[in-house]
């Protein structure tokens, strides 16, 4: 099949950017959609012009790499990430729009490529359970319902791509934020640091230039991996359960 | 720019070479041997080198610095510890956080020997499993380690907060993987190298903002700086600024991972390269049985000529699910749930009716290569040949329900679903092998030290572990092991000898690794050719693929060493990156690395020309049983292929390291 591709071009984080587009033929329905950028880039390569910068790894939808707003949606119109979206998603002589992340806290860096620093610092801040290495119990020594470590579980699987933050109207990294402190939380182990580490990672989250948290939704819908609203309510408990506790 | 013309004459036999099909493609090199492994029961080494490596005060330690590259398992587990331990760390990634390591991608699990089923598991049973399931090509000392080390690893992940999967009694559940008859395998549903990874991950940050390890995120390092023979730093690239840098230290390690990559279609990560390790090799690091690749039997059928990977399932799914294929070539086309029990080949089941489905790796991938190669594959014909298996859940569905399925698989049929549009709740699942994972890696010692002194390997990047071939849910644990618990014991032995005399920024050896990055950046953008980067890769994945893949031959290789030297002399000439050197450049990034897969992909053919047995995931058609099975040879080839760089055009030298088994006796695989 047929597309028309309006890409979001900027050299540098410096310069200034604007859309650009491309007419690409030969797409195939198997193709993810980064395999379609793929070729999209052996032609501008062929042609002399630079190749478009994207940001992706495994390609297999866990390590969080890849994200695009694809038709103004965070990952596209799937609920998955940017390279396990197909091109059977999308029909012959269809016009896709192509914009990096967009939120204040993550800068371009060039093209579609962001910086997303910001979220290693938010972990930095508190998203960790202390315990150095060798100095561990047994691990039978402290068991954990079933039901507590499935829950832990499901919220663990954030990727830490960015596209709750990218589709919150406010640039929000609440969701994400909420999905490390529940699965933490949700633990034995999480227990003696779980005052400190919700507040110290709200700090950071502040100080990094997010904005706060509407309960308007966008996140949860765009996370590729379903991460519930309710990590957000788990996390404003935990907030305010630190501070009646002195924090 | 290196010098490409064919200086040996490989039809020439060196005398006392007789019958050595790589003779003339290599020049024999003195024998070594690991002389950090402590001698005594096997059961008492660890403990011995780490009572005997020496200690470093706590506060020497802060003056000290380390180098770390990549962050992945092995990588970060390092950085945490050794931050901990209160030593000045630097971490490098090429990834935008290191919480993006290859190692997420891991899904099947992690092994250890808690014998929590008592089922008969022990330290000993498991190194026994992987030094036999490794055909006797590993370093019985290391493996021994490995084993005894892997009961601390689960107690580290659980008290980081790793959601492992319990039973409801609250306790860790555990499962079969891969070609083990005992359950020893942790896992957190289809996701353990990810949940392992974010572990160690944070543990590695809550060291950044204590000011221990500082971390250099898209960053990749292109030079080993050598002084006086030890390793004393690197230079790394910033990929936002293409800056180049110097980064000093007292001692480096590599935590690089993998070069599955050099076959292009692989189920690594895009961005996996060799680039860290080959840059090391040229610098004096021996490269060790670089030709031991492992194919994974459970990945998804190639579609296209568009394709830029291949996705991995977790071979867990051959727990549960039934391999066949059509009996008749005349069923190929049909809908397989129209085709009767009796029509169809449960060829593995059939072959090895011990093991049956869960077969070892490699004899599950060369059975799925031999039936489609009788043309019995399924599934789409991609340039003529259908390469595809089935793998059947429908008895599985049937005894366990769907909602068992559900519970154990979910996540892997939606990826399934999701990438092949097909629903494998209905329908059989399509598998065929891919290249997944390598042995092969830098020659280390038990300390886990290349040949050039100072130089530490851990993780994939290694090669001593695994032999040659990696059973399932073994290669987590080594990265862990590695990180957490041996590199930190071992560093400390050479780390006692410091700090050493500081390296000056205009020291000879860091002005010429400096220039050596700038001329290949430089190159590559004034090239100006016609052919772009990803071009050379595929032709070099195809060339590995078909010659070096999962069945190799004298003539074959040959063939392939031919084709590669005819291609990096294209490479070098006609290749076209794009843009400036002073931005993000990821064409510039892959040029780099694709210039060093080509040289060790030649390096590959001929260690694996050299090696005339079949082994592991080394299969040589000129060695084989009368019925199709690898046949090793111990008398000849017991050893470890290290390689040492001989220069540009000049043939590698080979050093034999022989593996002594004292505590295991050698066996010829059977598993039928
Ligand atoms: C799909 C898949 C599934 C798997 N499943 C399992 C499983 O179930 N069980 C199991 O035991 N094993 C499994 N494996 C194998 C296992 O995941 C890997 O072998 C292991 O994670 C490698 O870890 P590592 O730390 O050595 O390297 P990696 O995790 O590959 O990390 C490499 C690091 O090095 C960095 N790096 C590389 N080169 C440079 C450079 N030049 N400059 C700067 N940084 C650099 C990267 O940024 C990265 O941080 C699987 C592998 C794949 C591909
Ligand atoms: S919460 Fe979801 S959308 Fe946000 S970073 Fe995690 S996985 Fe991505
Ligand atoms: S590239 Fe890893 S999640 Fe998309």
């Amino acid at each position: 099949m047929k597309v028309t591709l309006k890409i979001w071009r900027q050299p540098d984080a410096a310069s200034k950017g604007a859309m650009h587009t491309y007419e690409l033929d030969g797409v195939s329905e198997d193709m993810s959609f980064l395999e379609m950028l793929d070729v999209l880039n052996e032609e501008l390569n062929g042609k002399g012009e630079d190749p478009v910068a994207f940001d992706s790894d495994c390609r297999e939808g866990i390590c969080g790499m890849c994200g695009l707003m694809i038709n103004g949606e965070a990952h596209g119109p799937e609920v998955t990430t940017t390279c396990q979206l197909h091109m059977r998603s999308f029909k012959d002589g269809d016009e896709i729009v192509i914009e990096p992340w967009r939120a204040d806290a993550f800068p371009v860096v060039k093209d579609l490529v962001v910086d997303r620093g910001a979220f290693d610092r938010i972990i930095q801040a508190g998203g960790y359970i202390s315990v150095n290495t060798g100095s561990a119990p047994e691990a039978h020594s402290v068991p954990v319902p079933r039901e507590d470590a499935v829950r832990a579980f499901n919220v663990a699987t954030c990727i830490g791509c960015g596209a709750c933050v990218a589709a919150c109207p406010n640039g929000s990294a609440s969701l994400f934020m909420g999905a490390k402190i529940t699965h933490l939380g949700e633990l034995p182990q999480g227990q003696p640091e779980r005052d400190s580490r919700v507040v110290d990672m709200v700090a950071q989250h502040d100080a990094e230039g997010f904005g706060g948290c509407t309960n308007i939704g966008e996140c949860t819908a765009a996370c590729p991996k379903e991460i519930p609203l309710d990590v957000i309510s788990r996390l404003n408990w935990d907030l305010h359960q630190a501070m009646r506790h002195g924090h | 720019m290196p010098d490409t013309t064919l200086t040996s004459d490989p039809s020439h036999d060196e005398p006392g070479d007789h019958g050595d099909d790589a003779a003339g493609y290599y020049t024999p090199g003195e024998p070594i041997a690991d002389t950090k492994a402590p001698g005594g029961p096997i059961d008492e080494r660890w403990q011995t080198r780490k009572f005997e490596a020496r200690l470093v005060n706590p506060s020497n330690r802060r003056k000290l610095d380390v180098i770390i590259v990549g962050t992945g398992l092995a990588g970060g587990a390092a950085a945490a510890t050794l931050g901990e331990a209160g030593y000045n760390v630097k971490s490098f990634c090429y990834q935008d956080s290191p919480r993006r390591a290859h190692s997420i991608a891991a899904q099947g699990g992690i092994n250890a020997a808690k014998n929590y089923k008592e089922d008969g598991d022990s330290v000993h049973r498991l190194f026994y499993d992987t030094v036999k399931g490794g055909d006797y090509r590993s370093r019985e000392s290391n493996v021994y380690r490995l084993a005894e080390v892997s009961t601390n690893i689960i107690d580290q992940c659980v008290a980081q907060g790793v959601p492992f999967a319990r039973e409801y009694g609250g306790l860790l559940d555990n499962r079969s993987f891969g070609g083990v008859q005992v359950s020893r395998t942790f896992y957190a549903r289809g996701q353990t190298g990810q949940q392992l990874l974010i572990g160690a991950y944070q543990a590695m940050e809550r060291q950044v903002a204590a000011g221990t390890v500082e971390q250099f995120t898209r960053h990749e390092m292109l030079e080993v700086i050598v002084v006086d023979g030890k390793a004393r730093g690197i230079i790394a690239r910033d990929l936002v600024t293409g800056e180049i840098e110097t980064h000093l230290a007292d001692v480096v390690v590599l935590a690089s991972g993998g070069y599955g990559n050099v076959f292009f279609l692989s189920t690594n990560a895009m961005g996996s390269n060799v680039t860290a390790a080959w840059r090391a090799h040229r610098k004096g690091a021996y490269m060790a049985n670089p030709c031991y690749t492992q194919i994974h039997p459970t990945c998804i059928p190639v579609t296209g000529t568009h394709q830029s990977k291949l996705t991995l399932m977790s071979e867990s799914l051959r727990n549960d699910g039934r391999i066949w294929v059509p009996k008749s070539k005349a069923d190929c086309e049909k809908d397989p749930r129209d085709i009767p029990e009796e029509d169809r080949d449960y060829y593995l089941e059939r072959i090895y009716p011990s093991f049956g489905n869960l077969v070892p790796r490699d004899i599950a991938s060369r059975a799925a290569k031999n039936v489609c190669d009788e043309g019995r594959g399924v599934g789409p014909a991609v340039e003529g040949v259908r390469r595809g298996v089935y793998l059947d859940f429908a008895s599985a569905i049937e005894r366990l329900g769907r909602d068992g399925i559900e519970e154990k698989y979910d996540n892997l049929f939606d990826m399934y679903a999701r990438i092949t549009g097909e629903n494998p709740y209905e329908t059989p699942m399509r598998i065929y092998p891919a290249v997944h994972y390598v042995m092969g890696g830098l020659w280390v010692d038990y300390d886990l030290q290349s040949s050039i002194k100072g130089l530490f390997v851990t993780g994939e990047a290694n090669f001593s572990d695994h032999g040659a071939n990696r059973l399932g849910a073994s290669a987590l644990m080594q990265g862990l092991a590695d990180g957490y618990f041996v590199l930190p014991h071992t560093i400390r032995d050479y780390l006692a000898d410091g700090p050493f005399e500081k390296v000056a920024e205009d020291h000879p050896a860091v002005v010429e690794a400096r220039k050596s990055v700038q001329d290949r950046v430089d190159h590559f953008l004034t090239t100006k050719g016609t052919r772009s980067v990803d071009s050379y890769h595929r032709e070099l994945g195809n060339i590995m693929w078909e010659y070096c893949g999962m069945e190799r031959s004298e003539d074959g290789l040959k063939k392939a060493i031919d084709l590669i030297r005819t291609l990096k002399d294209d490479f070098w000439r006609n290749v076209k990156v794009l843009g400036t050197a002073e931005s993000l450049n990821q064409s510039l990034e892959r040029a780099g690395r694709v210039a060093d897969f080509i040289e060790l992909g030649e390096l590959m053919c001929i260690d694996a020309l050299n090696r005339r047995e079949s082994c592991g995931g080394h299969f040589r058609a000129e060695s084989q049983t009368e019925d199709g099975e690898a046949l090793r040879h111990d008398d000849q080839f017991a050893y470890v292929a290290a390689w040492e760089f001989a220069g540009d055009g000049e043939p590698p030298v080979l050093h034999k390291e022989d593996l002594v088994y004292t505590a295991i006796e050698m066996k010829q695989r059977s598993y039928k």
